[in-house]
C-alpha cells in the first residue's frame, strides 16, 4: 500500500501478497516460518542467558557419573555406584513394564466389565455400572494412592507369618512373592519340546481350518491343543527327572528371599492402572458391540451360528474396527499415567530420570528434555501402531 | 502456536517482571510490601497449617521474624515448595529466600548457587524401627526395607551408609511423608530414615509411639538453614543476622514479652543495645530500621522460645535441645557479636 | 370315545373373560427377579456370588463411615477417644471432623475468609455464563438459581435453630441469584440467548477481577489460592482459554499449507505424546529459563499456561474430529457460495463442527478437571496438596482415609454431573440429527 510502482501492466504490488491467491499461501507460510524461528530464536537466547547468569551449563556430562542412590527393584544389574544413565535406563525399563502389564491386565478387565454391562443380569449391569463410573470420575492419581493405602494396610506384613508354613506364593504388604524356577540339566530338553508342540498345535490348527472350508467339519481344536500343551511337556519333565524345580519364598531376616517380588509398589500401581484405564476400556467395548447393528447378529443366528461363533465370526471382528483405535489410545494413557508412579514410590523414568536424578545433580533441564524425549518416542511408537492397524481394518469406501 | 501463546503470555504479565539474580532483593521485597519465603510442603513441627489456614512451625517462624525485620511486622507470603522446586523457584526469584530443612552442603552452596545464611537446626540422619523388631542398633539392619522420603540428601546418606557398612537393604522411596509413615506404621517397611527432629516429629503422631525406638546411630551430619540465592550478599546479610539476633536474644534472655521494655531505653548491656537499637546505627548497615530485630523477636519470640513452641517437650514432637542448645548450655548454637 | 363325546356339551363362551394378572412368575417383583437375577443357572450363580460380595463389603464400611464416625472434634486423639468411648476398645470409625473444620480451607485454600464472597459470587456468574452455552434457554439457570435459594434457605433454617447467626443469607450471592433467576426467566427465551452470549464472553475479565482482585477490590495473590477454587480455576481457564487455541490448532492440522499444518502436526503430537506430570515439571522449574532475564511470573499462571497449552492438543483433536465429521458437501457448497476461507469456517463449517464436537469438548473438560490433582506433584495447594500441611499439624496427623475419600467423593459429583450432562447432549444431538 506504501510503495508499489503503478504501471500499465499488472505489476506485483505488495497487497497481492495476501490478496492474490498465487502469492497468498507462500507468503502465510513464509510469515509462519518466520515468527517460529524468531520465537525459538528468542526462547534459546533467554534460556542461555538465564543459565549463564545462574552460572549453569547445558551438558549431559552428569549422565555417566555415579548416581549414588539405590533403587530397589531394577530388571538390570544396577548400584549405587552405577552412573545416572544406568539408573535412567532402570527407571525406563520399569516404566515399560508397568505399561506393559497394565495395558494387559486393564485389556482383560475392560472386556469383561464391558460385557457384564451388556449382561441380562441385572445386579451385575448395575455392579459393573457402579465401578465404571466410580473409576471414571475420580481422578487417578487419588486411585493410587487409595490402592497404596489399601496394599499397604489391608494386606499382612512380613513379620506375621514368622513361625508358620508359608506356601509357594507368599502375599505380604511388601509386595507378593512367586516361586523361582530353577533351570536345571535337560531343561533346555524341556524348553524344546515346549516350543515343539506350540509349532504343532499351529499346524493342527491351519490343518484344522483348510479341513473345516473343504468339509464343513469342525475339529475340537481346545481338546487337541490342551493335549498337545501338555501331554509331551509332562511326559518329558517325569522323564528327564523333573529338570526344573521351585525356589520357595522363606522368610529369613527382615523379608522373604529367594522367591521373585512383585513389589508393593508395583502392584498398588498396577491394580490402580488396570482398573481406572479398565473402566475406560469398558465403555469402548460396550460402545463396539452396540455399535453393531442388531440385523448382523440376527443374520449369523439365521444361517445357523451358535451364540458363540457368531460373536467369534460376526460381530467381534466388526466391533474391532470401533474398538481397536480408542483402545489403543487407552494405552497411551495408561503408559503416560504411569508417570505418578513417583506418589507411591516405584521407581520409574519420571522417578529415577526426572527425580531424584534431577534433585541431586541440579540438572532440571537436561533431565527433563531427556524425560519428556523418551515418553515421545514411545507415544510415537504406539500411534504408529495404531496408524498400521488403521490402515488394514479401514473399510473401503467411495 | 506454543511459541506465540508465551510470548503473549510473557508481554502481559510483563507487569509482574521483579527481582532477578543481580537486582537488590532488599528493594524488590520493599517495593512488593511483602517478603516472598519458600517452605516446606507440610512438615510435622516445621511447618503445618493452623485453623484459619495460617501457615506455623519452626521453619515458618524465620520467615516471619525475617519479614517483620523488614517490614515491622511479619508481612510474608508463603510458597510451599517440594525438593525438586525448591532451589529452581530461589534461583528464579520465585521466592526471596528458602526456609526449608535445607541441608547445607559443598555442592549446594557452590554447584547450585545458593547462600546459606546460617543454621537453625542443627540435624542428623537416624533410624526409627518398632520395638517389636528387637533391633537395637543400625548396624543390625543387613537386609531390611528402608522407607526414605525422596528429594533430599537422605538417600544419598543411606546408601553411603549401607555400602560403607556392607550390608544390603531395600529402599523404599516415597514422595510425601503422609504415605512413607502409613507404609511404616502397616510394617510395610522395617526401618523409617529422616533427619532425626523428622523423626521425633513422625513419632509423636503415630497410635503408640512407645512402641517404636529411634536408634543411636546418627549416620550424617544435617545442618538446616535458610538460603539466599547467590549474588545478592546485602539480602543475605539480612536473614543471615535475622537469625542471629535471634539466638543472641535468647542468650541475652530477650524475649517476645520483654524486648519492648528493653528496646525503650538503654540497658546494662551494650551489646542489647547493640542488638535493640538503642546505641548505635547497626540497622541502617543493612538498609533496615534501627528497630528491625525488635520487631524480628516481637514477631516470633528468640530463638528458645521458637523451638519451644513449636519443637519442644511441651509440644507432641517433644524434641530436647540437645545440639541447638546455646553454648553456655552446651550445645554448638553460637552467634557472632554484635559488634 | 364317541360315547364320550355325545355326552359333553359343546362348550362356546358367551361372555368375556376377565383379564388375568400374568403368572407370578412372569410378573411382580418375582417375575423381575426370575427375568433379571435368576433367568439361568449360571446367572443364579453369578447373582449370589455378587450378593455374597455386597454383604462382605458393605456392612465394615457402613460402619466404618456411617455408624462408628465422628463428626464434631478437634483433633485426632479427640476422635480416637470419642469412638472407644462409644463403641469399646479397639473399635475404629471414621473421624470426618477434620472435614468439618478444614472445610473452608479445602474449597477456599489460603483465600483470605473476609473475601471469600468474591469466589462464591464468581462461581455463580460462571453458572449463568455457561447456561446460555450449555442450554437453548435460560430456564435451567432459573431452576439452578431456585435450587441455590432453597440450600440456603435450609441451611438458615438450620442456623436458626442451633441460634446461630443467619450469614448465609445476607451475603451477594443471595441478592445475585434472585436477580438472575428473575432475570432468567423473564428474559431467558430462546430469541435472547445472544444477549446472555455476550455476558458469557465478557465473563472471563469479570472472574479475573473478582479472584484477583484489582480495581476497586483488594488484590489477592495466586499463592493463596487452593482447593477447589485452584481446581476450578485451572479447569475452567485451561478449557475456556484452549478453546480458541484448539480451533486454530485444528484448522492448522486441517491446512493445505505444509508449514502450517506440519507445525500444527508437531506440537500436537508433543503435547500429547508427553505425560502432564512432565509439562507441570516444565512449568515448575524451567519455564522461568526461557523468558527474558528478570521475568519471573506465580507458578500457579505458569501452571495455567501449560494447562492451557496441554489442553489445546487434546480439544485440537476434538474439534479435528468434528471437523471430519462433517459432510464434505458443506466444505463444498460453502466454496460454491463464493465465500473465502475464513468466511466459510466463520459462517458454515465451524458452527456445525463445533456442535458436534461438544460432547467431546465436555469429555475433553472431565480428563483435564481430574488432571488438575496433578498440581499437588508441584507443591501447589490443590485439594490433595492441602492434605499434606493439614497432616502435618499434629491435632490432625494420622488421618488418611478421610480425606482421601472427601477428596475423591466431591470430584466424583463434579465430574458425574458433567459425563451425565455430556450423555444428555449426545442424544439431544443424536435426536436433532434424526429429525
Amino acid at each position: 500500500m506504501t510503495v508499489a510502482a503503478s504501471t500499465e501492466t499488472p505489476a506485483f504490488r505488495i497487497e497481492m501478497l495476501w490478496r492474490d491467491e498465487r502469492y497468498r499461501s507462500g507468503f502465510i507460510q513464509a510469515i509462519t516460518m518466520m515468527i517460529l524461528m524468531l520465537a525459538v530464536a528468542w526462547l534459546v537466547n533467554n534460556a542461555v542467558e538465564n543459565l549463564a547468569a545462574l552460572g549453569k551449563t547445558f551438558d549431559f556430562g552428569f549422565l555417566w557419573q555415579p548416581a549414588n542412590y539405590d533403587i530397589n527393584q531394577r530388571l538390570i544389574d544396577y548400584t549405587s555406584r552405577s552412573t545416572n544413565a544406568r539408573a535412567a535406563l532402570v527407571g525406563i525399563l520399569n516404566t515399560l513394564l508397568i505399561a506393559v502389564m497394565g495395558c494387559v491386565t486393564a485389556t482383560v478387565i475392560g472386556i469383561l466389565a464391558g460385557v457384564a454391562r451388556l449382561s441380562k443380569n441385572w445386579l451385575v449391569a448395575k455392579l459393573m455400572t457402579l465401578y465404571v463410573e466410580t473409576f471414571r470420575n475420580i481422578p487417578v492419581l487419588i486411585w493410587i494412592l487409595l490402592t497404596a493405602a489399601i496394599v499397604n494396610t489391608a494386606l499382612p506384613a512380613p513379620a506375621t507369618y514368622r513361625g508358620l508354613e508359608t506356601g509357594p506364593v507368599v502375599v505380604t504388604n511388601r509386595g507378593i512373592y512367586i516361586p523361582t524356577p530353577n533351570f536345571g540339566d535337560g531343561s533346555l530338553v524341556l524348553l524344546i519340546i515346549f516350543a515343539l508342540s506350540v509349532a504343532a498345535i499351529l499346524m493342527v490348527r491351519a490343518w484344522a481350518n483348510r479341513r473345516q472350508e473343504a468339509t464343513g467339519e469342525q475339529t475340537p481344536m481346545l481338546w487337541i491343543g490342551l493335549g498337545l500343551l501338555v501331554v509331551p511337556s509332562l511326559i518329558g519333565y517325569i522323564l528327564l527327572g523333573a529338570p526344573i524345580t521351585l525356589t520357595y519364598p522363606e522368610l529369613k531376616g527382615f523379608n522373604f528371599q529367594g522367591g521373585i517380588q512383585l513389589r508393593d509398589s508395583l502392584i498398588a500401581l498396577w491394580v490402580a492402572l488396570s482398573l481406572y484405564t479398565g473402566a475406560f476400556i469398558a465403555e469402548i467395548v460396550r460402545a463396539g458391540i452396540l455399535s453393531v447393528s442388531h440385523g448382523q447378529s440376527e443374520a449369523a443366528y439365521a444361517l445357523g451360528l451358535r451364540p458363540n461363533r457368531a460373536m467369534n465370526l460376526v460381530i467381534l471382528p466388526q466391533a474391532l474396527r470401533v474398538i481397536v483405535p480408542p483402545l489403543i489410545s487407552q494405552f497411551l494413557n495408561l503408559t503416560k499415567n504411569s508417570s505418578l508412579a513417583i506418589a507411591v514410590g516405584y521407581m520409574d523414568a519420571t522417578g529415577t530420570l526426572g527425580g531424584i536424578t534431577l534433585n541431586q545433580t541440579g540438572r532440571e533441564m537436561e533431565c527433563i528434555l531427556l524425560l519428556m524425549g523418551f515418553y515421545l518416542i514411545v507415544s510415537l511408537l504406539i500411534s504408529a501402531v495404531m496408524n498400521l492397524y488403521n490402515e488394514r481394518v479401514r473399510l473401503v469406501e467411495r | 502456536m506454543k511459541l506465540t501463546k508465551l510470548a503473549i503470555a510473557a508481554g502481559v504479565t510483563g507487569v509482574c517482571v521483579a527481582g532477578a539474580a543481580h537486582a537488590a532483593t532488599l528493594d524488590d521485597v520493599k517495593a512488593r510490601g511483602q517478603l516472598r519465603c519458600g517452605i516446606n510442603t507440610g512438615i510435622p513441627g516445621f511447618a503445618f497449617t493452623d485453623q484459619q489456614g495460617n501457615w506455623q512451625g519452626f521453619d515458618v517462624a524465620l520467615c516471619k521474624a525475617v519479614g517483620a525485620a523488614i517490614f515491622g511486622e511479619p508481612k510474608v507470603e508463603y510458597v510451599s515448595l517440594t525438593g525438586k522446586t525448591r532451589f529452581t523457584a530461589l534461583a528464579s526469584g520465585e521466592v526471596d529466600m528458602l526456609s526449608r530443612n535445607t541441608t547445607w552442603t559443598y555442592s549446594r552452596d557452590t554447584d547450585l548457587k545458593l547462600d546459606f545464611a546460617g543454621v537453625n537446626y542443627y540435624d542428623g540422619q537416624g533410624f526409627i524401627v518398632p520395638k517389636a523388631l528387637g533391633v537395637t542398633s543400625a548396624m543390625e539392619l543387613d537386609g531390611a526395607t528402608v522407607c526414605i522420603q525422596t528429594g533430599t540428601t537422605t538417600e544419598l546418606n543411606l546408601a553411603d551408609f549401607f555400602r560403607a557398612n556392607d550390608m544390603s537393604y531395600e529402599p523404599v522411596p516415597i514422595e510425601t511423608e503422609t504415605e512413607a509413615k502409613e507404609k511404616f506404621l502397616a510394617n510395610a517397611c522395617d526401618v523409617y530414615t529422616t533427619d532425626a527432629s523428622g523423626l521425633a516429629a513422625t513419632r509423636s503422631s503415630y497410635p503408640n509411639p512407645k512402641d517404636y525406638v529411634i536408634l543411636p546411630e546418627i549416620i550424617s551430619k544435617e545442618p538446616l538453614g535458610p538460603a539466599v540465592r547467590h549474588g545478592d550478599n546485602d539480602w543475605g546479610d539480612i536473614v543471615r543476622w535475622t537469625l542471629n539476633a535471634l539466638i543472641v536474644a535468647e542468650e541475652k534472655g530477650v524475649t517476645a514479652e520483654n524486648v519492648k521494655d528493653m528496646a525503650s531505653a538503654p540497658g546494662d548491656d551494650p551489646e542489647v543495645n547493640r542488638l535493640l537499637g538503642t546505641e548505635g546505627e547497626y540497622g541502617s548497615m543493612m538498609g533496615l530500621d534501627k528497630d528491625w530485630a525488635v520487631n524480628a523477636i516481637a514477631a516470633t519470640g528468640n530463638y528458645g522460645e521458637i523451638f519451644d513452641a513449636y519443637l519442644g517437650p511441651d509440644t507432641d514432637i517433644g524434641l530436647e535441645r540437645g545440639l541447638n542448645a546455646l553454648y553456655t548450655d552446651g550445645g554448638i548454637l553460637y552467634s557472632p557479636p554484635f559488634r | 370315545m364317541s360315547d364320550l363325546h355325545a355326552e359333553t356339551v359343546p362348550y362356546v363362551a358367551r361372555t368375556r373373560f376377565e383379564p388375568q394378572p400374568p403368572p407370578v412368575a412372569s410378573s411382580g417383583v418375582l417375575g423381575w427377579m426370575t427375568q433379571n437375577l435368576f433367568s439361568s443357572i449360571s446367572n443364579t450363580i453369578v447373582t449370589v456370588l455378587a450378593i455374597a460380595l455386597i454383604l462382605y463389603m458393605l456392612p465394615g464400611m457402613l460402619e466404618w463411615a456411617v455408624f462408628h464416625s465422628v463428626w464434631n472434634a478437634s483433633s485426632i486423639k479427640e476422635c480416637r477417644d470419642i469412638i472407644t468411648a462409644s463403641f469399646g476398645e479397639g473399635a475404629t470409625g471414621a473421624c470426618w471432623a477434620v472435614i468439618h473444620e478444614r472445610f473452608g480451607q479445602f474449597i477456599y485454600g489460603y483465600y483470605p475468609v473476609s473475601l471469600r464472597w468474591r469466589p462464591d459470587v464468581a462461581f455463580l456468574l460462571l453458572v449463568v455464563a455457561m447456561v446460555p452455552v450449555l442450554f437453548r434457554t435460560m430456564r435451567p439457570l432459573a431452576y439452578a438459581m431456585g435450587g441455590l435459594l432453597a440450600i440456603k434457605l435450609l441451611i438458615a433454617l438450620y442456623d436458626v435453630m442451633t441460634g446461630a447467626k443467619v450469614e448465609v443469607l445476607t451475603g451477594p450471592t443471595t441478592v445475585l441469584a434472585v436477580i438472575a433467576g428473575i432475570l432468567a426467566l423473564v428474559v431467558g427465551g430462546e430469541k435472547q440467548r445472544p444477549y446472555w452470549i455476550w455476558f458469557t464472553l465478557i465473563y472471563p475479565v469479570i472472574a479475573y477481577f473478582l479472584l484477583w482482585g484489582g480495581l476497586v477490590l483488594q488484590p489477592v495473590d495466586s499463592s493463596k489460592f487452593g482447593g477447589f477454587l485452584l481446581t476450578a480455576v485451572i479447569g475452567v481457564t485451561g478449557i475456556a482459554g484452549s478453546l480458541p487455541l484448539g480451533i486454530l490448532l485444528a484448522l492448522g492440522r486441517r491446512s493445505m499449507l505444509p508449514i502450517v499444518r506440519t507445525v500444527c502436526v508437531i506440537f500436537i503430537e508433543f503435547i500429547r505424546g508427553v505425560p502432564l506430570i512432565t509439562l507441570l515439571f516444565v512449568a515448575s522449574t524451567l519455564l522461568n529459563y526461557f523468558l527474558p532475564p528478570g521475568t519471573n511470573f506465580n507458578i500457579v499462571l505458569r501452571v495455567l499456561i501449560m494447562v492451557t497449552l496441554f489442553a489445546s492438543a487434546y480439544m485440537a483433536e476434538v474439534i479435528r474430529g468434528g471437523l471430519a465429521a462433517l459432510p464434505k458437501g458443506q466444505y463444498e457448497a460453502a466454496d460454491a457460495l463464493g465465500l473465502g476461507y475464513w468466511q466459510s469456517m466463520r459462517l458454515i463449517i465451524l458452527p456445525q463442527a463445533l456442535k458436534i464436537s461438544i460432547p467431546g469438548i465436555v469429555n475433553t473438560f472431565i480428563g483435564l478437571f481430574k488432571d488438575t490433582t496433578l498440581v499437588s506433584i508441584i507443591a501447589l495447594q490443590d485439594p490433595l496438596g492441602l492434605m499434606k500441611p493439614i497432616l502435618a499439624n499434629s491435632t490432625w496427623n494420622g488421618i488418611v482415609w478421610e480425606l482421601y475419600i472427601f477428596i475423591a467423593f466431591m470430584f466424583f459429583v463434579c465430574c458425574f454431573a458433567m459425563s451425565r450432562y455430556s450423555m444428555f447432549l449426545e442424544q439431544r444431538l443424536r435426536a436433532a440429527d434424526r429429525r
